[in-house]
């Protein structure tokens, strides 16, 4: 159980919120009943399937799908040449359906809907297609080079018009002032989400030409929105598009995008006129869904005799593989780091994302930052020995703080990194076990993260929805999403917490965009802190009408009353007291009678970043050390993980077992990037796309994990809350590569550090 | 191909093509969907199932074997009125479910571990869970849950 350092002013005596209370889902779950898409099944359903490029780079000479389309329980076929164009991503530079070319092994080149998968699968092999092969790029830098291939046409070069840039302060005064000053690259791979449950939707037309998509989306709010475009092209553009979020067996960022297969699911069903479930399977799942992006790094910074750090410089290369999502976007993310985790004043940061003819790469938890924070935290080290001072207190030194203003315009409120370091040096004896290089070692990454949102869209709000029935039972309608993270759960403590009533009380009802207000998406951490909110004002604001109807029955005025173990009393005379059910029954019962539905559509002050990238981000900002020991075995180069260490700001606990869980789910996905999981691919094609080659963590893989939950109680986070759901994996691989240098005085500087490398005689 | 088997408790016959996996008729046939496929290939665990009380990947296993066999799945533990599995109160109590899809065969699983080694240690129990995969609990939790149950479904407390 996580040990709990309490703000200094104490915590206040809260009925729920801080509680291990079990995710409200948890039973349903536990008895198989809960429905995933794989699960979900409607009348006269159809199957559908994609047929995949087999090249990486080709013209399309010609498709034949006339003996596909012959094969009896055959509905629909359909390809570039036989349905209107839709583009989708970020760039809108992804066909759904290709035409004239393909870019990459995962293209979508033709789809089928039919009476069975087995049926839709042998259609699947009935279609000819005629290619004619082009020369390909795999490598960013080659892909950069001039007589490069273009991947597209229509651009002028492969490196994409988004040009990540962003200076502050003065990087040559910077470097003059530094005593001392290291340079280091360092590489990381693609890896990808690996969700148990792997991605699919359900498309269904009904009568009145309206779409409802089923779909374990992270975003249906902006799903609904990019599903608009499709029905626009089939002249459909006046129509609803409702979106429905099933049970989501895993998402980790990988459903925070609309992709291909969604759209080809809706034009299947469209053409078919049948309701179409198209799900992957996990061969699938592995080479067609987007992953973490390939970066390679190239830093450097230096510091004062003293340890304060005087600048950094970091230029990065993004492989964009052939399409754009939202991995093209997350040096956004990976800027807070180089600018706001340690007090930096001259920071020079810029990066290129080159289309390759590689896949592409999505949001992943962390989004950036566990690739930027590697290289700054294992180079922070680096310094450290350059400088001769202990690598832990001289991230003390630079420690950022409560109420500082970064270069990056960052307005940092609550902080408590100071505090995370002290605790990871304490937890792990670290001034007695470090430097001894004797096959044992420590090592600490420490990290910062969005935690009160980030505006990455026009609006990152969350709208919430609470009604009160005659029994005193709540509905909470929320626009966010719960993808196992915990946010049904949270949601209800927040609101019990205001209401003053049980949380079995309270249901929470969220994925359906017809039933519910906007939210932006799971994503950023932000669930807790927006979310939370929202359903924070929106109780409040029921609570003000019980009051106003409490107040006469119970002769008191409104503002001496208050809602506890479901009874509306007053604080002047706790005798005046009376069931919340009955007084909403009084409000209900009569003639002119009401009932209590509040809502409130909560959008936090963060900004959007400037042209020069500078804004707060972000309302709140999670601090955070990771810190393990390791005993690395010389010969074999196997690292065995003897303790692990979670030290997190968040502000405050509202559900400590569940906070504990995203800290040990995220150690446990850190741990997989730092030590073995990698997706290799030969010529654009995925080689590894199962889990016996692709390697995650297996339950003895996993050591225990120590937490430790610093409560800083942000001002304005829910009850002091901040987000945690990415920054337990971010710290990880700077902490292990750190600790492996402390055991065996060699230095990895690409990701996975597999035993290979640990056995090479060179520093990687 | 005609089957007949014990199937949670009761006497059932399928009719099922030769290649027909055993978790695909525990889906399409019978509709037990707390059967989950993870991979279809064994390396997961999602669709465990006991199959005369051990553990089976029922992605792997023809439907054919279980002809005169005994086979439970996560719809077959606990009882009437809601009533749960020691092992699935534990599992809700100790927080090991997040997304939920392993859940089911992560259940099954520990049943079967439970009932071959009653008290087993945390790396007893570990070993004896590694070939189902979790991407969000860290597994910490689930053996937390397993730990937590006794031979007999009583709550020893041990992991809590």
């Amino acid at each position: 159980m996580a040990k709990v350092l309490e703000p200094k002013t104490g915590r206040p005596e809260y009925q729920t919120v801080g509680a291990r209370v079990p995710k409200l889902d948890a039973l349903e779950k536990v008895q198989g009943k809960a429905t995933y898409i794989h699960d979900l099944k409607v009348p006269r359903m159809l199957y559908g399937k994609i047929l995949w490029s087999e090249h990486a780079h080709a013209r399309i000479r010609k498709i034949d799908t006339s003996r596909a389309e012959k094969l009896p329980g055959v509905k629909a076929v359909i390809t570039g040449y036989n349905t209107p164009e839709i583009k989708t991503g970020f760039f809108k530079d992804n066909p759904v359906l290709k035409k004239d070319k393909v870019r990459q092994f995962r293209d979508e080149v033709a789809a089928v809907a039919a009476e069975s998968e087995a049926i839709a699968e042998e259609a699947l092999g009935l279609i000819d297609v005629e290619y004619e092969p082009l020369p390909a790029v795999f490598d960013p830098v080659e892909a950069m080079g001039k007589d490069a291939p273009l991947i597209h046409e229509d651009k002028e070069s492969n490196v994409l018009k988004l040009p990540w840039k962003m200076v502050l302060g003065d990087l040559d005064e910077g470097r003059r002032q530094a005593d001392f000053v290291v340079e280091e690259s360092f590489s990381m791979p693609w890896v990808t989400h690996c969700c148990m449950g792997t991605s699919g939707c359900l498309a269904e037309f009904h009568a009145n030409g309206n779409l409802t998509v089923h779909s374990p989306t992270q975003i249906r709010y902006l799903a609904q929105r990019d599903f608009r475009d499709a029905m626009a092209a089939l002249g459909l553009k006046d129509k609803r598009v409702q979106v429905v979020t099933t049970a989501i067996g895993g998402a980790f960022g990988s459903k925070l995008d609309t992709y291909p297969f969604e759209f080809i699911t809706i034009l299947l069903a469209y053409y078919a006129g049948r309701p179409v479930k198209l799900v992957f399977s996990r061969e699938e799942e592995f080479f067609a869904t987007p992953s973490r992006q390939k970066v390679e790094a190239r830093i450097s910074q230096g510091c004062k005799k003293d340890g304060h750090l005087t600048f950094r410089e970091v230029e990065m290369v993004l492989d964009n593989g052939a399409y754009t999502s939202w991995g093209a976007t997350t040096p956004s993310v990976m800027m807070m780091p180089i600018s706001s985790l340690y007090k930096v004043p001259n920071v020079y940061y810029k990066a290129k994302c080159v289309y390759t003819n590689n896949i592409y790469a999505t949001a992943m938890r962390g989004y950036g930052n566990p690739q930027a924070t590697f290289a700054i935290e294992s180079q922070m080290d680096t310094l450290a020995e350059q400088a001769g001072i202990d690598p832990l207190e001289f991230r003390m030194i630079n420690a950022n703080t409560p109420g500082e203003l970064t270069p990056q315009n960052f307005e940092i409120g609550s902080c408590g990194l100071k505090e995370c370091l002290e605790a990871v040096r304490d937890s792990l004896n670290w001034d007695e076990k470090k430097g001894k290089q004797d096959g044992r070692g420590v090592g600490v990454g420490s990290l910062i993260h969005v935690g009160g949102g980030a505006r990455i869209y026009k609006s990152d709000g969350c709208g919430t929805i609470i009604k009160l029935d005659d029994f005193g039972k709540v509905t909470v309608m929320s626009g966010a999403t719960d993808m196992g993270q915990g946010s049904d759960t949270v949601i209800a403590q927040i609101v019990a917490e205001e209401l003053g009533i049980d949380v079995e009380d309270v249901a929470v009802a969220m994925g359906n965009t017809d039933m519910e207000t906007w939210d932006v998406g799971a994503h950023a951490s932000r669930t807790t802190f927006v979310a939370g909110n929202s359903a924070l004002f929106a109780a409040r604001k029921a609570k003000e009408q019980i009051f106003e109807i409490a107040a006469p029955i119970l002769q008191e005025p409104v503002d001496a009353l208050a809602i506890k173990e479901g009874s509306v009393y007053s604080l002047n005379n706790p005798e005046a007291s009376m069931q919340l059910a009955r007084v909403l029954r009084a409000a209900h019962f009569k003639t002119g009678g009401t009932q209590i539905v509040a809502s409130h559509f909560y959008d936090p002050p963060t900004q959007m970043l400037d042209k020069e990238m500078k804004g707060n981000f972000s309302v709140a900002y999670t601090y955070g050390v990771h810190g393990v020991e390791v005993e690395v075995d010389k010969e074999t180069g196997h690292v065995e993980i003897i303790k692990y260490v979670i030290a997190m700001d968040v502000g405050r606990a509202i559900n400590m077992m569940l906070l504990e869980g995203q800290l040990e789910g995220g150690a446990a996905m850190g741990l997989g990037y730092s030590l073995m999981e990698e997706l290799h691919a030969e010529k654009g094609k995925i080689l590894n796309p199962n889990f016996l080659d692709y390697k995650i963590l297996t339950f003895p893989d996993m050591p225990e994990v120590t937490s430790v939950i610093v409560e800083t109680e942000d001002q304005f986070g829910p009850f002091g809350a901040k987000g945690i759901g990415e920054p337990p994996l971010v710290g990880s691989a700077p902490a292990i590569a750190n600790a492996i240098y402390d055991a065996t005085g060699k230095r990895v500087r690409s990701l996975p550090i597999i035993p290979e490398k640990l056995v090479a005689q060179e520093d990687e | 191909m005609k089957l007949s088997f014990q199937l949670n408790g009761d006497a059932v016959t399928a009719e099922v093509p030769d290649h027909t996996t055993l978790l695909e008729m525990l889906r399409d046939e019978f509709e037990l969907l707390g059967v989950k496929e993870g991979c279809g290939h064994g390396e997961c665990g999602s669709c465990t199932v006991l199959v005369d009380q051990k553990s089976v990947n029922s992605c792997l296993m023809l439907a054919a074997y279980v002809n005169g066999k005994n086979v439970q799945t996560i719809e077959g533990l606990g009882g009437a009125q809601g009533r749960l599995d020691p092992l699935q109160e534990a599992f809700v109590k100790h927080g090991a479910v997040q997304c939920g899809f392993c859940t089911p065969g992560m259940v099954m699983s520990a049943k079967a571990l439970l009932a071959e080694n009653p008290s087993p240690s945390r790396d007893e129990i570990r070993w004896g869970m590694a070939g189902n995969l979790c991407r969000c609990t860290g597994y910490v939790k689930i053996v937390d849950a397993i730990e937590s149950v006794c031979k007999g479904g009583c709550s020893c407390g041990k992991g809590s």
